[in-house]
């Protein structure tokens, strides 16, 4: 706390009534510590501009930057019963769960959009670290299977943004069904040959990586995420030894063969259309200039 | 010597006094020490079987943990002939916390697969404990590709307290290898029967656990984090382990009512450990019963129906 977000804090909350809002004006990188003004940040996709640390980014504004125009339709998601296991720990999870819900506005982890990207159609997933850790239960599971299965429906390239702290524990075993039911999904989408991305966001672990975001035909991530089944210290505990250097980073992960490329946000974009027209064999997007929307969608 | 659980107590006193008596005895002895040993046997037996009527989720764990529970292993030699294994995932290793290959059960050729986790120290850490790295999945997904490639059923005997947290276990993609196994297991185009025969543990279970007709011993326990872990992380207090197993709802009994298991396999008074050749025939009978059940479907259909079953759950709770 300093003297300016003490000032000036309770200003911002009223007129910029939107979610995320700072908690301060300028945001510290986590890793240098350079302080970045918000708007600078927001500007340049929540990537640090100095030392290049890709933030965490709401999904609103990762649907925004990744179709034509910041143009797209929401898909509605199923409903699914609420607290299934009535799991209270210090907490009842239906609290946690409302808390999540009025802190971000979202029902629930995972949104689904369906839109253009350099004018071809694709349906886009984002899972939202935010809300509960990102964690995967029923809604989040149902909303990764509809967006598949939406993709499979109208014939497009599914592109999921994962970002988890893996299972969701409240929703005990049908958390873990949620492995199997999104891998039914995936399976379903590769019978129509439509291309299934996986943009591994930070951080990704546990049985959202041990499910649905290690089985994409392409495998790509943005620097720096942590990615791996068992969190670090999970690890440390078990064997008692300091990690190395970068463990469980996009760029090891890469080294050891499970990424097919670490790409930098401000690439996504092009990098995941020219990727989806290649594999749907659509002509590929002339330099300068985005091609017409093809016919047939 | 048996072991006892914490909670097993006034058995084991009773079973004490019944060894105490009998060693005392002599043939000589009067009727009434006979009788007496008759008398505490039966209070014994009436005892246990009340405690194994009526288990918390937290004493389930114990008794799915119990070290003389019948493992892999057992469950091969009873229900299997000409059980052959196979071995290496064909890219680095050879993973022994997962077992599988070809057998036969009751005379049908079938490919099985399970976690072994070892009964004596030596074959405990050899199979590191039933808690696999990638090359134990990645064998998994070879032998169901062999299953599918033949039309084998696959039987999988689920046991396990997890898959393996190790910096090797990540450095050569765990989650990778466990994902493609689920993903090999639901794209089988054979019949396959899973059993949770002691601990059903997290992805690490359900990377050969999405069959078509998923069973359950009856003190097995099936979760998606264990309930020390769920302590941990929620409670902030292992120590709340047992608030955990119950909040969870982990047993065979509740997951039925779930939809997640489609049967349960009954043990024997005092669970499995008590009468492993019981508990091992009873798991061979449901098996059989769980593969008739399948017999007819092509390819297609068992694909089809798998998947069917895989989306249903939690649709209707």
């Amino acid at each position: 706390m300093n003297w300016i977000s003490n000032v000036v804090r309770p200003k911002i909350r009223n007129f910029l009534n939107r979610r995320e809002v700072p908690e301060n004006l300028w945001v510290k990188c986590p890793e240098t510590g350079q302080m970045v003004f918000h708007k600078d940040l927001e500007a340049n996709q929540y990537v640090i501009p100095g030392s290049g640390y890709h933030m965490r980014m709401s999904p609103v504004d990762r649907l925004k930057t990744t179709f034509d125009d910041g143009a797209y339709d929401e898909v509605a998601l199923p409903e699914v019963v609420i607290d299934p296991l009535k799991f209270r720990d210090e907490r009842k999870y239906i609290d946690r769960l409302k808390d999540a819900r009025t802190k971000t506005g979202a029902q629930d982890a995972v949104k689904v959009a369906t839109g253009l990207l350099e004018a071809l159609p694709v349906t886009v997933a984002v899972q939202d670290f935010g809300f509960m850790g990102g964690s995967l239960g029923m809604a989040a599971g149902e909303a990764v299977v509809t967006g598949l299965q939406t993709a499979a429906a109208k014939k497009t390239p599914f592109i999921m943004f994962a970002a988890s702290g893996g299972a969701r524990m409240q929703e005990g075993i049908l958390s873990l069904m949620q492995m199997p039911r999104t891998t039914v999904a995936i399976q379903e989408l590769r019978e129509v040959k439509q291309p299934y991305i996986v943009v591994l966001t930070n951080p990704t672990t546990g049985g959202v990586t041990a499910s649905y975001a290690m089985l994409g035909d392409v495998q790509i991530s943005e620097p720096g995420a942590l990615i791996g089944f068992a969190g670090p210290r999970v690890i440390e505990q078990t064997i008692r030894e300091k990690l190395p250097d970068g463990f469980q980073r996009a760029e090891y992960l890469y080294e050891h063969g499970m990424l097919d490329m670490v790409v930098h946000r401000h690439q996504m974009r092009e990098t995941l259309a020219r990727i989806c027209r290649i594999m749907v064999k659509a002509p590929g997007v002339p330099p300068k200039g985005r091609l017409p929307r093809p016919a047939a969608a | 010597m048996r072991s006892y659980l914490d909670f097993e107590k006034p058995v084991a006193e009773l079973e004490a006094k019944v060894e105490e008596l009998r060693a005392l005895s002599s043939p000589d002895d009067g009727v009434s020490i006979a009788d007496e040993v008759q008398r505490l046997e039966a209070k014994a037996s009436e005892a246990l079987s009340q405690l194994y009527s009526s288990l918390t989720p937290w004493q389930k764990t114990l008794v799915a943990r119990h070290p003389a529970r019948p493992h892999f292993g057992d469950f091969a030699a009873g229900l299997f002939t000409d059980f052959t294994p196979l071995a290496g995932d064909r890219k680095y290793g050879e993973d022994e916390a997962i077992i599988g290959g070809f057998a036969r059960f009751r005379g049908e050729a079938v490919c099985v697969l399970g976690h072994e986790k070892g009964s004596t120290t030596e074959t405990r850490i050899r199979h590191n404990f039933g808690m696999a790295r990638p090359e134990g999945y990645r064998k998994a997904a070879r032998i169901m590709e062999l299953a599918d490639r033949f039309g084998l059923p696959l039987i999988s005997l689920v046991d396990t307290a997890g898959a393996y947290p190790g910096i090797g276990a990540e450095e050569r993609g765990q989650a990778e290898a466990i994902a493609r196994s689920t993903d090999a297991c639901l794209a089988l185009g054979a019949p396959n029967v899973a059993v949770v025969i002691g601990e059903g543990g997290s992805g690490g279970a359900i990377a050969i656990a999405t069959a078509n007709k998923v069973l359950m011993l009856e003190h097995a326990v099936y979760s998606v984090i264990s309930p020390e872990g769920a302590a941990s992380i929620l409670w902030r207090d292992t120590a709340k382990a047992q608030d955990a197993a119950t909040n969870m709802k982990i047993t065979a009994q509740d997951l039925l009512k779930f939809g997640v298991v489609d049967g349960i396999v009954r043990e024997p008074v005092g669970g499995a450990h008590r009468d492993a050749k019981a508990a091992i025939a009873a798991t061979g009978d449901a098996i059989a019963e769980a593969l008739a059940s399948l017999a007819g479907l092509d390819a297609d259909a068992v694909r089809k129906a798998r998947r069917a079953k895989f989306l249903a759950i939690g649709r209707t709770l």
